[in-house]
């Protein structure tokens, strides 16, 4: 992807850019609001990672508020310090796609700079999803691996598919949080491990190979390495 | 910060200036001015009552006297009225009339009257002027007029007794508005004693917190007036700000002493994996290990700060409408599976239709808070049990369990920021998820109590308790009310979740 980052913070901003070039990403960089609106106007990013706080008279909220005036598109992730749950309201209100608080791990950036880069890209109603051996019907509600049914709660059904669009990516624990359970909050113990470990027992156990791989310091991936 | 004991003065003011520009001073002579102003109607009003209608019904009687003066001298001359002057006086017990015909020489002719008074008008007017008639030296209201063939005729009375009246009705009223405007003077100093004196209660109190002594509290007088409303609101509003004032001590208590711990070892680890390190893969480790422990304080850190922003109300931005049930419901499933694998039972009794206005995601988060700990501390076996019910504007969530429980004595301290029971140390946990509990059922206008099981046996009951109906709305009495039974209760506070704030969980010293 063609990523923007606009960061004044020297280190994260190098780090972050390091890190998504390491992911095959190409990146431009602007360390204010002025020249980060000025690239993200005049050049074509599938994605722009925004700082709340920026110097020269121009913040984020500015920024992406002007940008979505001319009727710009391009997904929005947040990268700010203001943790508090309004500055979080106010960033998805001027348009953001998702938002970010500092610190943070860079798995967990990369996992949701992946998702939304995923997300607009859009791929139109889908009825059908699949991996390896594995078959969901979105329509009948109905999961098969191997040609064999397997029955799912209704959260465990959301949770895979969300595996599933993502398949090949990293999912983080608070994204299926917010994804698959709707609620922004802290889990505090391993919730989240439980039920994609109940999930896998139903998914992978009595295959010939897991689907469902535990990332480590980062969360969850669905892939099919046989 | 420059206070002085006194509200800031112009320096060029007198103390008459003061006085003037005093409210107690104003509100005095608004009052002085409006019973004066009154005294003033009301004394009209009764002159207009009192001496003017005398004036009125004499010039009355004379002006039915002239009529009939004329009639008579019509009907049967001068005789005629001759007659009935005598007739006249001769009746008068008061010796109030007067009359005095005079002849064409000048001769008087019949009345009471000693002479014609120097000049006395003939045209129809009546005047005002000393006589002297029954050997009384007096004052009369006379009408004079012409007859025919020469004849003059004098109508009047004697009004000294009215005049005298009329002076005492006017000496009355005069006096009675100076006494009037005496009182209102009076009454002024005193009204503006009196709010001066209330009034630097609260200035003595307000002083006295913006140097720093928070305890200070405005007395009430027990009247329950206006300023004893006021007294308590603000009495209302310096509780709160003495409980965020603490709640900013806990968290810089916390930071120095809680958090220095975790921060300094993770420290000493990686100074000592820096030194004593012999190949990559053990420096790797060693990153990692430190990276988890900074993930670990960095959530603390969050946990503080939710806290923070939470007790400050500043959160009610997200109040909405939502479904408790259904959220009771989800809390259930989440958790479920946690409980069933550390082998407690999770029973969840069905709600249905238990709706309240808040902050969905932190209502989840404190029954999620709760049902963790309830779990974490329920040993296998054991149960776990969440509930809920519809009281008088307000639902109760209840989560009992079976575990250890909590000594009575150590349950006001539970919500305590960083507090760990001494059944807990070795748990993991970060000793903040009561008191995010707790802050987060003030923000719905509620409590967080435990209790033991009602029937006596093992485990601890906590019952949360939210104000189902609107966004609780400040300064109504009720709320003052409500918020210092929740600060009294906040000063007892605590938490049960323990240990350190390591992922390892690990105690610390």
């Amino acid at each position: 992807m063609r990523i923007l980052l606009v960061e004044d913070d020297k280190d994260v901003s190098r780090f972050v850019a390091k890190g998504l070039k390491e992911s095959g990403h190409v990146i431009d960089q602007a360390d204010n609001g002025r020249d980060g609106l000025f690239l993200a106007a005049s050049e074509n990013y599938d994605l722009i990672v925004l700082d709340r706080m920026l110097p020269g008279g121009m913040d984020g909220l500015r920024l992406l508020e002007t940008l979505r005036a001319t009727g710009s598109k391009v997904p929005v992730l947040f990268l700010s310090a203001l943790a508090q749950v309004d500055d979080r309201v106010k960033g998805l209100k001027a348009g953001g796609d998702d938002y970010l608080t500092k610190p943070f791990a860079f798995t967990e950036l990369l996992a949701r700079i992946e998702a939304l880069g995923r997300r607009s890209r859009g791929e139109g109603p889908v009825t059908r999803l699949a991996i390896a051996d594995l078959e969901m019907d979105l329509l009948a509600r109905s999961v098969k691996r191997a040609g064999r049914t397997i029955d799912l709660q209704p959260r465990e059904f959301r949770l895979l598919e969300f595996l599933l669009r993502n398949a090949g990516q990293v999912v983080t624990r608070t994204m299926l949080l917010e994804a698959v359970w709707d609620y922004h909050f802290d889990p505090q113990t391993n919730v989240i491990d439980v039920h994609v470990s109940r999930l896998r027992q139903k998914i992978d156990r009595g295959f010939a190979f897991p689907l469902i791989h535990t990332v480590r310091n980062a969360g969850y991936m669905l892939r099919a390495d046989q | 910060m420059s206070l002085s004991a006194h509200p800031p003065k112009r320096a060029a003011d007198g103390p008459l200036l003061r006085l003037v520009r005093s409210l107690g001073f104003r509100i005095a002579a608004l009052h002085a001015v409006l019973l004066i102003a009154s005294g003033a109607a009301l004394g009209g009003f009764f002159w207009w009552n009192t001496a003017g209608y005398l004036n009125r019904q004499v010039d009355q009687s004379l002006r039915n006297d002239v009529a009939l003066m004329t009639a008579r001298f019509e009907d049967g001359g001068i005789d005629a009225i001759i007659r009935t002057i005598a007739q006249r006086l001769a009746e008068d017990s008061d010796e109030e009339e007067v009359f005095l015909l005079v002849g064409p020489d000048g001769r008087s002719l019949a009345g009471n009257l000693e002479s014609w008074p120097a000049g006395m008008p003939l045209d129809a007017q009546w005047i005002e002027s000393p006589i002297e008639h029954d050997g009384i030296k007096s004052t009369g209201r006379l009408y004079g007029m012409e007859l025919a063939g020469g004849y003059r005729l004098i109508v009047g009375r004697d009004v000294a007794n009215r005049l005298r009246l009329r002076e005492l009705v006017a000496d009355a009223v005069l006096y009675g508005s100076a006494l009037a405007v005496l009182l209102a003077g009076l009454g002024g100093v005193l009204v503006q004693r009196v709010l001066q004196r209330r009034i630097d209660q609260v200035a003595v109190t307000a002083v006295a917190i913006g140097h720093g002594d928070l305890s200070r509290r405005v007395p009430l007088t027990g009247a329950d007036d206006e300023f004893d409303q006021l007294a308590r609101i603000f009495n209302g509003m310096l509780d709160r700000i003495g409980g965020l004032m603490d709640g900013v001590r806990q968290v810089s208590n916390a930071i120095a002493h809680d958090l220095r711990t975790p921060i300094a070892r993770t420290r000493a680890r990686l100074e000592e994996s820096q030194r004593e390190a012999t190949d990559e893969a053990e420096l790797r480790a060693a990153m990692e290990r430190g990276i988890a422990e900074l993930d670990g304080i960095i959530a603390v850190f969050q946990a503080i700060l939710r806290i923070a922003e939470i007790e400050a109300g500043a959160r009610r931005s997200a109040f909405a409408p939502f479904d408790l049930s259904a959220l009771l419901a989800d809390a259930a499933e989440l958790y479920e599976a946690v409980a069933e694998e550390k082998g407690v039972r999770l029973e969840a009794e069905p709600t249905a239709g238990l709706a309240m206005v808040g902050d969905r995601d932190l209502v989840l988060q404190a029954v999620a808070n709760l049902l963790d700990n309830a779990i974490k501390f329920t040993p296998p076996g054991g149960r776990v049990q969440l509930g809920a019910s519809r009281g008088d504007e307000v639902v109760e969530i209840v989560v009992a369990d079976t575990g250890p429980g909590i000594p009575e004595t150590e349950r006001p301290r539970v919500t305590e920021r960083f507090y760990r029971a001494e059944t807990s140390r070795g748990t993991p946990g970060s000793g903040l998820g009561l008191t995010l509990v707790e802050a987060v059922a003030h923000l719905h206008a509620g409590t967080l109590e435990f209790g033991g099981d009602p029937e006596g046996g093992p485990g601890l009951r906590a019952v949360l308790r939210l104000a189902s109906g609107e966004v609780p709305r400040h300064g109504r009495a009720g709320e003052v009310q409500r918020r210092r039974a929740a600060s009294v209760a906040q000063e007892a506070r605590l938490e049960r979740v323990p240990a350190a704030a390591t992922m390892d969980g690990q105690t610390s010293g």
